[in-house]
C-alpha cells in the first residue's frame, strides 16, 4: 500500500483498503465476539445522535483494554486503515459517522471506575464510564462530577472528553476542559500518552486542555481522571416569563451585571415551552412569550440571599411572573422540562435538526428575529432553548425527512443560523463539537491560514491523518467546494477563499 | 503595529536569528536563559473591548496587567486565577504566556481555564486568531489554552480575551497552628465539603486559609470552621503571597512543586510554603535536583526549579524531563507553529 500523508488541502480516499488484511490483523487481536464485520451487526454503528448522516463501516472493533486499543491502533495504522472512536453514540454533529473502509472502534466495553477516591476528590474511570455513572457513584460522599450533558445518562466520559462537553450548569461550574486532571490516551502510532497527571499543573505545553475537544482526531482515549466536587447543599430555580424576548435577554444581563453567577440559567421561546409542557406538565407559562429558569445553588444562606437578589434584579427586568421552587420535587420539574425539551419537540415532529451556535448574551434578541425570519424563508418551524447564562443557543429545527427536499432546507436553514452566529461575534458550536455535521461552516469561522494551522497540529499527533479523517476541521478545497454549493443556492459568496 | 511585528519576524526567519519574545521583562528569570534579539511587545498596547454583562475583556498584549484590573475593578470584577506580579508593569501577553496562576487558583481556577481566545502571529508570520470572546466554543482544536503557558514557544499572543468573574461579596482570612501533616489533612477534608474556601498559604506551623462568597455563606462558614480571624493586614498578606513578595521566597535556589493535595509531606530538606490546599509546595532546598524530582515524581506531580542561577537551571532543566512520547508531540508541536525555530528557543526546553 502507498504511504500517505494527511494534507490539508484535500481529503483522502481510503478506497483501496484491503478489507481481509484488515479483518485478518484485528483478528489477531480480538476475540471473535470483540470484532463485527456483517452487515446487520455493523448496522447499530452506522450513525451517531445525529441519524441525518449514515454510513457502514468496514468493521467495528470493541477492545476490552488499553492493551487492545494499542494493537488496534499499530494495525490500522500499519494498513493505512482510518480509525473512528465511539463512545455511547449521543454526539449530535455526527463526530462519531463511520468512514466506509474504516474500522470503529468502540470504547463501551472500558466501562469500569478503576478508583474513587472521596479523600481527594477525583476518579479515575475508563473510557466508556458514563457521565451519571460517575455522579451516581461519588454520591455517597456527598460528592459529583459538575458538567451534566442533557444526555448524561448515556454518554460517556471519553465521548466528553472528545467534544469538551457541557450542560446547564457550566456557567459556574465549566466545562469538561476544567474539571478533568488527566487523560491517558493513546496515538494512532500505538504511543501511549499521559496528557496531565494529579496534580494541578503538569510540565511543558498544556497538551490536556489541547485534547480535550479534539473530536478524537489527536488520539484515544483509555483512562480519564476527573475531579469530583461537593455537591452543594440545597438548590433552589427562579421560573420567570416574559412577555418579549427582548427583556427577558436583557434580564439575563442584569443578573450577570448586579454581581451574580447563577449555577444554571436558562431561557425556551413559546414554541419550546409549547411543545414540551403537554409532555412533561413542568407547569410552565405558556402565555409567555420566554421563559428563564435561574438557578441558586450552596449554603442554605448563600442560596437565600442569592434568590432574594435575582428576583429583585427579575422584577425591576419586566418579568410578569416569578415563581420559586419550593422544594426538590419542584425544582425538577421546573428543571425537567428543560431537559426534555429535545424528545418534546421530537413527539410533535418527525424529525428535528439541533443547532449549537454560541453568540454573545445581548445580541440574543437580534438572533431570535433572524431565525423567526428564516423560519418563514424555509418554510419550517422552529423552538428554541438556550443556555442563557453562556450565550449558547440551541435552534431545534423541525422537518420531516421524509419530504422530499425537507431535510436539504433544514440544513441550509441551519447553516444560515451558524453564519449568523459568527456574523454576531460568536462561534459555530458551543458544545456538540463540528464533526461531520458542521464541518463546511468551519469555513465561515475561521481563515485557511487557521484552518492550516489546525491541519499541522493534527499533522503533529497523526501525520497520515488516519484518526477521524474528514471530521472537524475542513480541508482547503472542501471549503471550496462548500463555497461554490453556497454560491450556486444564491445564499453567500465566500470571494476570500481560494479555490483549488 | 502588528505589521512592525510580522516583519521583525519575517526577517528573523530569512536569517535564522531567533527573537526573544518580552514585555515588562518581569518574568525574564522564568524557564531557561534567554537567547535571540529582543522584541517588545509593549507598544502594541490598549484595551480593545471589555463588557461586564459578556463577562470577558479583550486587550492587546502590551497592555499593562494593572491597567485591566483597574477597569475590571471600576466594574467589580477581576481576573479570578490571580496572576502574580513581580513588577507593577507587567504585561497581559507576557502573564499568559507564563501561564501562571496564583493563590486562588484552587478555587477558581486556573490562568488557561479563563483563556477564551487568542490572537498569534506563527513563526512565518501569520495572524492567526482563535477561540473568541465567547465562553462555550468548540470549534476546531483548543489552541489559545495551548498557548497559556508555552513561554512564547509557539507564537507572539497579539490580543487576548480572557473570562472575568465578579469579585466576591465578601471575603474573610482565618488563622490556624497546626503542624504541616494536620494542616494537609485538614485542607483536603474541608475541600470535599460545600465551603467557601478560596485561598489557604501554610507555612511553619501556621495555616492562613481565605474565605470568600455570598455573606451569608462566609459567616456560617467562618463558624463552622472557628480559627482565629485576621484584621487589616490579610489583604496585603495575600498579595505579597501572590506576588511572591513574602520573606520566604526571597531564596537564591526556590523550587515549585505541583503535587496531588493528598500528597503526605514531603521527606525533603529545606523550608515550606504550601498553597493550593496542598497541591503547590514551594520548597527552599539545596537538596540535588535528582533527589527533588523523585520525590515529586513520586508523589504524582513534577517539580520545576522555578529560581536559581541560570547555569543551574542550564545542567538540571528549569521543568520537568518530559517522556519520550510527549516530547516528541512537544517537538512536533513546535514545528507546526514556528518550523524555523526563531521564538524563544530553549526557553522552555533546551530541545525546541
Amino acid at each position: 500500500m502507498k504511504p500517505r500523508i494527511h494534507s490539508h488541502e484535500r481529503d483522502q480516499d481510503f478506497s483501496d483498503v484491503d478489507r481481509s488484511a484488515v479483518l485478518d490483523a484485528l483478528g489477531a487481536i480480538l476475540p471473535p465476539d470483540a470484532l463485527l464485520a456483517d452487515r446487520e451487526d455493523l448496522k447499530p454503528y452506522e450513525c451517531d445522535g445525529l441519524s441525518a448522516y449514515r454510513r457502514l463501516p468496514l468493521a467495528v472493533a470493541l477492545p476490552g483494554d488499553e492493551a487492545q486499543v494499542v494493537a488496534i491502533l499499530k494495525a490500522c495504522h500499519r494498513l493505512g486503515v482510518p480509525v473512528v472512536a465511539r463512545g455511547a453514540g449521543t454526539g449530535l454533529s455526527g463526530g462519531a459517522l463511520p468512514i466506509e473502509h474504516g474500522v470503529v472502534l468502540s470504547l463501551a466495553k472500558m466501562k469500569r471506575i478503576l478508583k474513587l477516591d472521596p479523600y481527594s476528590r477525583t476518579a479515575v474511570v475508563q473510557p466508556g464510564v458514563r457521565n451519571l455513572a460517575i455522579t451516581e457513584a461519588a454520591a455517597p460522599h456527598g460528592l459529583y462530577y459538575a458538567p451534566d450533558p442533557s444526555s448524561q445518562i448515556a454518554c460517556t466520559i471519553g465521548g466528553n472528553i472528545a467534544e469538551n462537553s457541557g450542560g446547564v450548569h457550566c456557567l459556574k461550574y465549566g466545562l469538561t476542559v476544567h474539571n478533568v486532571l488527566r487523560v491517558r490516551g493513546v496515538t494512532i502510532d500505538g504511543d501511549v500518552v499521559e496528557f496531565g497527571n494529579h496534580a494541578l499543573d503538569a510540565p511543558g505545553y498544556d497538551l490536556l486542555a489541547l485534547m480535550i475537544g479534539s473530536e478524537g482526531l489527536l488520539a484515544v482515549v483509555t483512562e480519564v481522571t476527573v475531579k469530583l466536587v461537593p455537591k452543594p447543599e440545597v438548590a433552589r430555580v427562579i421560573m420567570a416569563s416574559f412577555d418579549d424576548v427582548t427583556k427577558a435577554g436583557a434580564a439575563v444581563a442584569d443578573i450577570i451585571a448586579a454581581g451574580i453567577i447563577p449555577a444554571g440559567l436558562e431561557m425556551m421561546d413559546k414554541p419550546a415551552t409549547a411543545a414540551v409542557e403537554p409532555f412533561v406538565k413542568a407547569g410552565y407559562d405558556l402565555n409567555a412569550l420566554a421563559i428563564l429558569l435561574a438557578e441558586s445553588d450552596g449554603t442554605p444562606e448563600e442560596v437565600e440571599e442569592e434568590v432574594a437578589a435575582m428576583r429583585a434584579v427579575l422584577e425591576k427586568s419586566g418579568a410578569t411572573d416569578i415563581r420559586v421552587s419550593s422544594d426538590e420535587a419542584e425544582r425538577l420539574r421546573f428543571w425537567a422540562g428543560r431537559k426534555a425539551a429535545f424528545p418534546a419537540v421530537g413527539r410533535i415532529s418527525p424529525d428535528y435538526y439541533c443547532m449549537d451556535g454560541t453568540i454573545p448574551r445581548k445580541r440574543l434578541a437580534e438572533m431570535l428575529t433572524a431565525i423567526a425570519g428564516m423560519e418563514k424563508k424555509y418554510g419550517l418551524r422552529c423552538a428554541n432553548v438556550f443556555h442563557a447564562g453562556d450565550g449558547n443557543l440551541h435552534p431545534l429545527i423541525m422537518y420531516d425527512a421524509n419530504v422530499p427536499g425537507e431535510l436539504e432546507r433544514t440544513e441550509a436553514f441551519g447553516a444560515e443560523i451558524l453564519k449568523l452566529s459568527v456574523e454576531l461575534g460568536g462561534t459555530i458550536t458551543g458544545e456538540h463539537g463540528v464533526g461531520y455535521e458542521k464541518i463546511g461552516s468551519m469555513c465561515v469561522q475561521f481563515q485557511n491560514d487557521e484552518l492550516a494551522a489546525f491541519h499541522r497540529v493534527k499533522t503533529a499527533f497523526d501525520p497520515q491523518g488516519l484518526l477521524n479523517p474528514d471530521k472537524a476541521v475542513p480541508t482547503l478545497h472542501r471549503c471550496a467546494e462548500f463555497g461554490r454549493m453556497h454560491v450556486h443556492h444564491g445564499e453567500t459568496k465566500f470571494p476570500e477563499l481560494e479555490r483549488f | 503595529m502588528t505589521d512592525e511585528f510580522k516583519a521583525r519576524i519575517s526577517a528573523a526567519g530569512r536569517t535564522n536569528a531567533p527573537l526573544r519574545i518580552r514585555g515588562a521583562g518581569s518574568k525574564d528569570w522564568y524557564g531557561h536563559a534567554l537567547n535571540g534579539e529582543i522584541l517588545d511587545t509593549r507598544s502594541h498596547a490598549g484595551i480593545v473591548a471589555y463588557e461586564p454583562t459578556e463577562l470577558f475583556v479583550t486587550a492587546k498584549c502590551g497592555t499593562p496587567l494593572a491597567e485591566i484590573e483597574t477597569v475590571l475593578a471600576q466594574k467589580g470584577q477581576c481576573l479570578p486565577f490571580d496572576a502574580p506580579r513581580f513588577s507593577p508593569t507587567s504585561t497581559i501577553g507576557g502573564v499568559v504566556a507564563a501561564g501562571l496562576s496564583g493563590p486562588r487558583r484552587v478555587s477558581a481556577g486556573s490562568l488557561r481555564d479563563f483563556v477564551l481566545g487568542v490572537d498569534i502571529l506563527d513563526g512565518e508570520a501569520r495572524a492567526l486568531r482563535f477561540g473568541g470572546q465567547v465562553m462555550k466554543n468548540v470549534a476546531g482544536y483548543d489552541v489559545s489554552r495551548l498557548i497559556a503557558g508555552s513561554l512564547g514557544t509557539l507564537g507572539l499572543i497579539t490580543e487576548v480575551t480572557l473570562k472575568v468573574l465578579p469579585v466576591p461579596v465578601a471575603e474573610v482570612t482565618l488563622r490556624f497552628e497546626l503542624n504541616q501533616g494536620d494542616a494537609l489533612d485538614k485542607l483536603n477534608r474541608w475541600a470535599g465539603q460545600p465551603l467557601p474556601i478560596v485561598a489557604s498559604a501554610w507555612h511553619d506551623g501556621v495555616l492562613t486559609l481565605r474565605l470568600g462568597g455570598a455573606r451569608a455563606a462566609v459567616e456560617a462558614a467562618q463558624l463552622k470552621l472557628g480559627g482565629e480571624k485576621v484584621g487589616a493586614d490579610a489583604t496585603a498578606f495575600w498579595r505579597d503571597c501572590r506576588d511572591q513578595a513574602l520573606p520566604f521566597f526571597a531564596a537564591e535556589r526556590l523550587w515549585r512543586l505541583s503535587v496531588p493535595s493528598v500528597a503526605p509531606p514531603l521527606a525533603l530538606p529545606g523550608e515550606q510554603w504550601i498553597e493550593w490546599g496542598g497541591a503547590l509546595r514551594w520548597l527552599r532546598s539545596d537538596s540535588p535536583a535528582e533527589t527533588i524530582r523523585a520525590a515529586a515524581h513520586q508523589a504524582g506531580g513534577s517539580a520545576t526549579l522555578y529560581r536559581a542561577p541560570a547555569a543551574l537551571k542550564a545542567q538540571v532543566g528549569a521543568f520537568a524531563p518530559l517522556s519520550a512520547p510527549l516530547l516528541k508531540l512537544h517537538r512536533n508541536l513546535k514545528a507546526a507553529f514556528d518550523p524555523k525555530g526563531i521564538f524563544n528557543p530553549g526557553r522552555l526546553y533546551p530541545e525546541f
